[in-house]
């Protein structure tokens, strides 16, 4: 089993671990990451199939970045969770797996968590000058920019008809 | 020569009255489709509903060779400078129906991602309500442009479009000297508006 062998290899890397229904969910320590990755992809989980992240809000470290991941041979799922504070980097994945490239981008884009080595690290889902990160907790509702909220009075207030009688 | 009585055989009317009423009969819509409200739009289009019965069956996907455009479901802040775009490209004379109230006012949509009312960047001459509504709902509101379009003057639809114009010259004019994106003009446009106690930009 890859777990048995990511503990041998590295026994300090694995900060915490459950399963859910057969799932495997290993925490593991921001400075082994790389190394989990590394020896995880060798094992044959080539396929990753998403990134994302939970806010915790007033937890320290705050972030919970999430990687699922398949392996494609037997198919054997894992999930990777990596905790990370406010302004701290994790590093990118986009060398070892593509895919990585825009789902970082997206994790950066909601959640404001940057990733080291990344070709572009720019906004995927939201526009270049837009304030805050859409995903955190303590966002705004109704959006950070005033663009998204309510502008003056609405059209309909004084609309005037075309219709000459 | 014999008398000819031409009692039945002349018709006098308005040539405006002419025009409007084969303008309305022969609308040729384009679905801007983001969301449900274009699902109940394809069971309008279909056999139940056959909304050929109005003259209006001619779908076409390119603005280019349409005059309804019909915005049938969420429309992002993102997507607002391509709707623009797309009203724009379309020909004239030409109309806007709003369906559903995601596009009409952002509907449940209250967020930072979703514009509250394509009526803030194009105009629209019909809103239609529901979530979504239903084909007949549909089908009422293009009778209602159809309504409009027969008392409305070729005069004041000429006005309605060049008003739009005028906002994308803006735009325009704003992205040349500013340096902006499409995005970032059609946004500012919409604060200044907004300190002036208005929505519209066009």
């Amino acid at each position: 089993m890859i777990i048995e062998h990511i503990e041998a290899q590295l026994p300090s890397a694995i900060l915490d671990r459950h399963a859910f229904r057969g799932d495997q969910t290993l925490v593991i320590a921001r400075e082994h990451f790389e190394e989990v990755v590394n020896l995880v992809y060798m094992e044959g989980l080539q396929l990753l199939l998403d990134i994302t992240a939970v806010d915790w809000f007033q937890r320290d470290p705050r972030f919970d970045v999430v990687y699922h991941l398949l392996n494609l041979a037997n198919q054997e799922r894992l999930r990777l969770k990596v905790r990370v504070n406010e302004q701290e980097a994790l590093p990118s994945l986009v060398s070892r797996y593509k895919a990585a490239d825009w789902f970082e981008r997206e994790v950066f884009d909601m959640f404001g968590i940057p990733f080291e080595g990344h070709p572009c690290l720019e906004r995927l889902l939201m526009w270049r000058d837009f304030p805050g990160y859409p995903l955190r907790k303590d966002f705004p509702l109704d959006g950070g920019d005033s663009f998204c909220g309510d502008v003056g009075v609405s059209f309909a207030a004084h609309a005037k008809s075309l219709n000459v009688e | 020569m014999p008398e000819i009585n031409l009692d039945d055989s002349v018709l006098t009317t308005k040539l405006e009255d002419v025009i409007n009423w084969g303008r309305k009969n022969s609308l040729w819509p384009m679905p801007f489709g983001t969301a449900c409200c274009a699902i109940e739009f394809m069971g309008m289009m279909a056999s139940r509903y056959d909304f050929s019965r109005f003259g209006a069956e001619a779908l076409r996907f390119s603005p280019r060779q349409s005059d309804l455009l019909l915005v049938l479901g969420t429309v992002t802040n993102k997507q607002a400078p391509v709707l623009r775009q797309i009203y724009a490209q379309m020909a004239e004379p030409k109309w806007v129906i709003s369906v559903g109230v995601c596009a009409s006012s952002g509907g449940m949509y209250r967020t930072y991602a979703t514009l509250q009312g394509i009526d803030r960047v194009i105009p629209v001459d019909v809103y239609v309500p529901g979530c979504p509504p239903r084909p007949e709902t549909i089908m009422h509101g293009v009778l209602k442009l159809q309504e409009k379009i027969s008392k409305e003057t070729l005069a004041a639809r000429k006005v309605h479009i060049d008003q739009f114009y005028d906002s994308l010259d803006r735009q325009v004019e704003l992205q040349r000297i500013k340096g902006y994106t499409e995005f970032q003009a059609v946004r500012e446009m919409v604060l200044k508006v907004g300190e002036q106690g208005g929505q519209r930009i066009w």
